[in-house]
C-alpha cells in the first residue's frame, strides 16, 4: 500500500479524515482548557491575597 | 475507618498525591494510543462489507465507551458527594462533567461521519443516536446547574441529584440497539458471546479504549486539583501552596 492510496482510504478520505481530525481537535482542547483554568484559578487567588494585604494594611 | 477515608480523600492529600499520578497516565496515553492508531490505520484488514470507512470505529467506539464510563464516574461520586459529604467526590463529578460532554460530541460527530457514507445520512432519530443526544445534553445540564448556583454546595446538590436521575439513561444507550429497530448496528464486542469481529480489529479498538481511558485519567486529575485550589482557595493549604508558586 502505498501513501496515496493510505491518504485516499478506498473512497472514503473524507469522512474517515475528519473523524480523525476532530478527535485530535478534541484530545488537544482536553489538554489545554485544564491548564489554563488552573492559571486562571491561580491568578484569582493571588489576586484576593493582594487585597486583603491592602485591606489590612489600610486598616 | 472513617478517619482513614477522611484523610484520604481531604482535597489537600490528594492535591500532592495526583502530582506524582499525571504524567504517568498522560505517557501511558501517548503511547497506547500511537500503537492502537499504528495497527488501526495500518495493520488492520479492509472491512469486506464498509471497506475503509469502518476505520472510523476506532475513535468513534472509545469515544462512545468513554461518554458513558465517565457519566457513570460522574454518577457515582456524586452520590457519594450527596450521601457521605466527602467534598473530593463533588469535585472529581464537577471535573468529568466538560470532558464527558466532549466525548459524547465527540462520538455523535464521528458517528454522523459513518452514517453518511454508509446509511445514506448523517442523522436519523433513531433509538441510539437519540439517547446518546440525551447525554450530551446531561452533561450540559449538569454543568449549567453548576456554574449557576452560587453556592457551591447548594450547586453540587442539585447537579449531582440530575446526575444520578440521568443514569437511567445508560442501560437505554447500550440496549437501544437491541430493543429497537435501529439503523446502528448491535454490540460486537461487549456481549456475552465471542466478540463478531475480528480479532486485526478488535485489539486495535481495545488499545484505542484504553487509551482514552488513560488520557480520561490525567485529564480528570488536572481538573480535579483545580477544582481542590478554587474550593479551598480560603482555606490555610491553598494559601500557603499559592505563596510559593
Amino acid at each position: 500500500m502505498n501513501w496515496s492510496e493510505f491518504f485516499h482510504m478506498g473512497g472514503y478520505a473524507f469522512f474517515v479524515w475528519t473523524s480523525y481530525a476532530l478527535t485530535l481537535i478534541i484530545v488537544v482542547a482536553n489538554i489545554i482548557s485544564p491548564i489554563r483554568q488552573r492559571k486562571k484559578v491561580i491568578s484569582r487567588i493571588k489576586r484576593a491575597i493582594k487585597r486583603e494585604q491592602l485591606q489590612q494594611s489600610n486598616e | 475507618m472513617w478517619n482513614w477515608i477522611q484523610r484520604f480523600s481531604s482535597p489537600k492529600y490528594f492535591y500532592s498525591m495526583s502530582a506524582v499520578l499525571i504524567p504517568w497516565f498522560a505517557v501511558g496515553a501517548l503511547l497506547v494510543g500511537l500503537y492502537g492508531l499504528y495497527l488501526g490505520l495500518f495493520v488492520a484488514p479492509t472491512d469486506y462489507q464498509q471497506g475503509e470507512s469502518y476505520r472510523i470505529i476506532f475513535v468513534h467506539v472509545p469515544a462512545a465507551w468513554m461518554s458513558l464510563f465517565i457519566y457513570m464516574v460522574m454518577a457515582v461520586s456524586s452520590g457519594i458527594g450527596l450521601i457521605w459529604q466527602i467534598r473530593l467526590a463533588d469535585m472529581v463529578a464537577a471535573a468529568s462533567a466538560p470532558i464527558g460532554a466532549s466525548f459524547a460530541f465527540l462520538a455523535l460527530v464521528t458517528g454522523m461521519l459513518w452514517g453518511k457514507p454508509m446509511w445514506g445520512a448523517y442523522w436519523v432519530w433513531d433509538a441510539r443516536l437519540t439517547s446518546e443526544l440525551i447525554l450530551l445534553f446531561l452533561y450540559l445540564g449538569y454543568m449549567a446547574l453548576q456554574s449557576a448556583i452560587e453556592d457551591q454546595r447548594s450547586a453540587d446538590k442539585a447537579s449531582g441529584l440530575l446526575a444520578i436521575v440521568g443514569v437511567v439513561n445508560i442501560p437505554i444507550i447500550h440496549y437501544s440497539v437491541e430493543w429497537w429497530n435501529t439503523l446502528h448496528q448491535g454490540a460486537t464486542v461487549t456481549k456475552f458471546d465471542k466478540p463478531s469481529i475480528d480479532i486485526d480489529m478488535l485489539i486495535p479498538l481495545l488499545l484505542m479504549a484504553v487509551a482514552f481511558k488513560l488520557f480520561y485519567a490525567a485529564v480528570v486529575l488536572v481538573r480535579t486539583r483545580n477544582e481542590a485550589l478554587y474550593r479551598d482557595r480560603n482555606r490555610r493549604w491553598v494559601r500557603e501552596l499559592i505563596a510559593q508558586l
